[in-house]
């Protein structure tokens, strides 16, 4: 038997030195500690203050500027539980509700990209479970350095086999998310997964324990020696400098016992399992065990129900027997949940248990002390008061704009040559039409598929619209046709010119293509990945964007649900661009009025919603062409976000159009080539089209204006479509008719499909493979 | 015939109620069948779904086949119960031996998710009896082992006894030797298809509704 340091040791022994630096704790933090406690805490108890107070758990760089999400929250009827659970619940009609959350695995997926990644699906789906939703699908917004990197090619591989692995074994469609390369994210890929879970609204669980006397239950799988101390030591840290290239990603590795490993198939038994205990009644409170395992969890179900709590530590189901309190405490063993029953209950618990082949122990009982309380063989090994170790302490860190920030925005992009303004042969068409396929073969603007075709998009069957559409689109009620749509965006370079604007894009631009799949947004989740907050230029960046985001929150009347803060994205000195990632939820009456992205039939009108300025700063143009991030980004405009948005979803459910695509990364140009590209949904074929631009060809075709949506329109709807956007106050114009088997700009060039398709395909699996 | 089709669910199944969908669709009654039941509960035919049952663990299929259910089964199968194996259903009924050889890491060693064009070539079995032999269909293929392999002896019996129910055209998405999609046992009651027809039932969440017939078939006169 392993002794342990009890709380009576603690007391004997008052100025034994304790290891705090190296779990990640300051000597301030750690002297609070002492003095919450009266005494040094035991070695058990420091394992959990160290992963309870880690900026990963905590919050405690971020939590003074996330309250704006609350104080500055829209009104609204839909919330049924918000920030602060585990994930945002939204009621979406008819006795249905929706929960989704989107969270961070950026650092475990440098380290180990395959189960790095694959834990982080498994993490967040255990966040949706532990609601009382059955999950429905997930989407996964990437990031990579550039795709032509050696070490990309590592971590791209590894991710996209790690998040196949996993969500293909657990049942989950994969419908939606980003893929995004960019030098900034060499050795800080970000590895953002949204899960979403469906419920009736009697079903809504919380991690609040309560009733004295009631039972705590670890089930899933047993507790091992892995992922110790990966809230703390590994994503609570920045990377040493230069991890990017080879010689010093090697020191990285000694981080890999940090990294989780996954088991998909027991977080399948876990999910039924959870399921059937839900329905049968058997569960007070239920809380998944994610970073930092048992630590977390039960202190989090103590404090959420304020309670006290009894936990046997010598209870837990081992993997290795050589495992103390502090390890057994500490570790981030996957594929495991902790809930509250009632003493009566236990043996119909246990029994459902065993027909899933799931373990399931009494470690402990819910008490009115007010105390955690944990014994190892008899001795009591931790004595606190849950609350102070769930709340943790609360930083305002220094922030201070970065002294570049000025030059940057004043680097405008109206310097950089355009094509058409200088010589060229072929007239203005040729460089256009050449500018234009250096964007579709772009790697972050390519075809997708190399990726996305790991996934599995069909089972469950409730698929509407997957990748490459604008969202994803999902049945909820196979009678009424009620369904959701999900949308997930960032964009670094609008960010990093301005954060306050870049955030604010981002939320824009997933609320824009939830709208474009003809639903009403409702919530909003979003994963903030950012460098270092002990940076004060970085936290600058941060508190910028969470002012932006919630302030464009309020203007698009769409609450902050919930999400998660990576901070420590940087290698060395070096951040990643500020990179808040927003996902957002909508809802459709019936997902039959659903709109694709492609145009699905030829001879229908084309019209383009919205106003175009000549806007270049950050955009893909500046970027891919020139190599440029400068300037500012597009222009806000949230009323017109929110006025194009409502003609969408009304011309959806009205049968006006029949295809509708967001103008984003690209412009129109990309816009119009992805819709020839898409084509319609299920075997609707592919068409091309021919436009006549409506103004400067350079400007039309390539700026990055916000709040613009092309569509089209089904045959004889026109006038009552200009109709509506005449009322809402949406700038629409006739841009043109699809068909023909070529993009073609009136006046200007045509590609033909073939050579538009080669651009679009060939760029990821020449890379790749 | 009652048209009633058992599905069965091992741990870690993951399209059975898909399969259960398509058989309601197609109007007929689906009937769980569970693994550690040594009962098929009467059905008329039984469909193995697609998933990692027990998680793929050791090889697709190899585990499952020795489930209690499968004890039922692999008999009645030999008596001449119309039985479908879908993706991980054809693994198990390989593994189990009521079909001949074995599927394998996709060519390209990555999972595949593919809307694929097959072509019927045997409609003489009580799964493809609505179909016209050379038809092609557009169905879902995903699967990350889904090559068949089997010894030459056996591709050339079943090409000359007519049981390679479905090829691939339009390009060979996994590897599949001879571009095998799908295959018959000797009596034709056991089929085993790699992509999933229970996917290609509706034009709102699939390719179209091509896969549909599959399971109008079993729940026809002709079948009965």
């Amino acid at each position: 038997m392993i002794t342990a340091d009890t709380v009576a040791d603690a007391a004997a022994t008052p100025d034994r030195g304790q290891p705090h630096e190296a779990l990640g704790l300051t000597g301030t933090e750690y002297a609070s500690i002492v003095g919450l406690l009266g005494r040094r805490p035991t070695d058990a108890e420091l394992a959990i203050y160290s992963v309870m107070w880690s900026e990963h758990c905590s919050y405690k760089s971020s939590r003074a500027h996330l309250r704006q999400f609350a104080d500055k929250a829209p009104p609204t009827g839909a919330l049924l539980a918000g920030i602060g659970q585990n994930a945002g619940v939204v009621d979406v009609g008819q006795g249905y509700a929706v929960t989704f959350k989107i969270e961070s695995h950026n650092h475990p997926s440098y380290v180990e990209p395959f189960q790095g990644a694959a834990t982080g699906v498994g993490g967040i789906v255990r966040d949706i479970l532990a609601m009382g939703a059955r999950p429905v699908a997930v989407l996964d917004a990437l990031r990579f350095g550039p795709a032509d990197a050696a070490d990309t090619r590592r971590v791209l591989a590894g991710v996209a086999a790690g998040i196949s692995f996993y969500g293909n074994c657990l049942g989950l469609p994969n419908i939606g998310g980003e893929l995004v390369f960019d030098p900034c994210y060499s050795g800080n890929p970000l590895v953002n997964v949204l899960a979403v879970g469906v419920m009736r609204h009697a079903d809504l669980k919380l991690a609040r324990a309560s009733g004295t006397g009631n039972k705590v239950i670890l089930f899933g799988s047993l507790t091992g020696p892995d992922g110790i101390g990966g809230a703390s030591v590994l994503a609570s840290a920045s990377f040493g400098d230069g991890a990017a290239d080879g010689a010093a990603a090697g020191r990285e590795q000694a981080k890999r016992p940090n990294v989780q490993v996954g088991d998909p198939f027991m977080e399948k038994l876990l999910i039924e399992c959870c399921l059937e205990l839900y329905q049968a009644g058997l569960v007070v409170a239920i809380q998944d065990l994610g970073a930092a395992g048992v630590a977390c969890a039960t202190t989090e179900l103590a404090a959420g129900g304020d309670v006290g709590m009894t936990v046997q530590l010598d209870a837990v189901p081992l993997r290795d027997r050589n495992l103390g309190p502090a390890e057994i405490l500490m570790s981030e063993s996957q594929e495991r949940m902790m809930a509250i029953a009632e003493p009566h209950a236990i043996d119909k618990f246990a029994a459902i248990c065993a027909k899933w082949d799931v373990p399931a122990t009494v470690i402990g009982e819910v008490t009115d002390t007010g105390r955690l309380i944990m014994t190892w063989h008899g001795e009591v090994v931790v004595d606190l008061p849950p609350a102070s170790a769930a709340e943790g302490p609360r930083y305002e860190r220094p922030l201070a704009r970065p002294a570049g920030q000025d030059r940057l925005q004043s680097d405008d992009p109206a310097r950089l040559p355009r094509p058409g303004l200088v010589g060229s042969a072929g007239g203005v068409g040729a460089p256009l039409r050449a500018d234009l396929l250096a964007l579709l073969s772009s790697a972050s603007a390519a075809d997708k598929t190399w990726v996305t075709e790991q996934y599995d998009q069909h089972v469950r069957g409730n698929t509407i619209l997957a990748m490459p559409h604008d969202a994803g689109v999902l049945r909820i009620d196979e009678e009424s046709g009620l369904g959701v749509a999900l949308a997930t965006d960032g964009n670094g370079r609008y960010c990093l010119l301005d954060p306050y604007a870049g955030a604010q894009l981002a939320l824009a631009e997933a609320y824009r293509n939830v709208a474009a799949a003809g639903a009403r947004p409702l919530a909003v989740t979003n994963c903030l990945n950012f460098g270092s907050p002990q940076d004060p230029a970085v936290m600058w960046q941060f508190a910028e964007s969470v002012r932006g985001l919630a302030d464009a929150c309020a203007a698009l009347g769409v609450p902050v649900t919930g999400g998660n803060v990576s901070f420590y994205n940087q290698t060395g000195a070096k951040a990643i661009q500020p990179t808040p990632v927003v996902g957002v939820l909508g809802v459709l009456a019936d997902v039959r009025r659903r709109l694709p992205s492609g145009f699905g039939a030829a001879g229908e009108t084309i019209m383009l919603l919205g106003s175009t300025a000549a806007e270049f700063g950050g955009s893909l143009w500046a970027s891919v062409i020139h190599g440029h991030v400068g300037g500012l980004p597009p222009a806000v405009d949230l009323a017109a976000e929110r006025r194009l948005a409502d003609v969408l979803v009304a011309g959806a459910a009205e049968g006006l159009l029949s295809a509708a695509h967001d103008l984003s990364d690209g412009g129109l140009a990309m816009a119009l080539a992805e819709s020839c590209l898409i084509g319609g949904p299920g075997q609707a074929g592919r068409y091309g089209c021919v436009v006549t631009l409506p103004g400067d060809p350079f400007t039309c075709l390539f700026s990055e204006s916000a709040a613009r949506a092309v569509v089209t329109v089904r045959p004889g709807a026109e006038p009552e479509f200009t109709r509506l956007c005449a009322a809402r106050g949406v700038p629409a114009i006739r841009i043109g008719v699809t068909g023909g088997q070529a993009l073609e700009i009136a006046g200007c060039f045509s590609v033909p499909a073939d050579e538009l398709s080669n651009a679009y395909r060939s760029t990821l699996p020449a890379i790749f493979g | 015939m009652t048209g009633r089709i058992g599905i069965v669910t091992f741990p870690g199944s993951l399209d059975d109620v898909d399969a259960s969908r398509a058989v309601a669709r197609a109007g007929g009654h689906p009937v769980p069948l569970w693994h550690a039941d040594r009962d098929l509960r009467g059905v008329d035919a039984v469909i193995l779904p697609g998933g990692f049952s027990y998680g793929d663990y050791l090889r697709c299929g190899a585990i499952a086949r020795f489930a209690p259910v499968m004890a039922e089964l692999i008999p009645a199968a030999r008596a001449g119960l119309p039985v479908l194996g879908i993706c991980n259903g054809f693994q198990i009924l390989c593994e189990a031996h009521l079909l001949p050889g074995a599927l394998t890491r996709n060519a390209g060693l990555r999972f595949v998710d593919r809307e694929v064009r097959i072509r019927i070539e045997a409609n003489r079995t009580p799964w493809t009896c609505r179909y016209r032999p050379g038809q092609e269909l557009t169905v879902v293929l995903k699967s990350g082992e889904g090559a068949y392999v089997a010894d030459q002896a056996t591709l050339a019996d079943l090409a000359a006894a007519g049981r390679v129910v479905a090829r691939y055209c339009g390009g060979d998405p996994n590897g599949s030797v001879d571009g095998i999609a799908g295959i018959a046992s000797a009596a034709g009651n056991v089929v085993g298809l790699m992509p999933h027809p229970e996917h290609a039932i509706d034009s709102l969440t699939g390719p179209g509704t091509d896969g549909l017939d599959f399971f109008a078939s079993i729940l026809s006169p002709a079948t009965a």
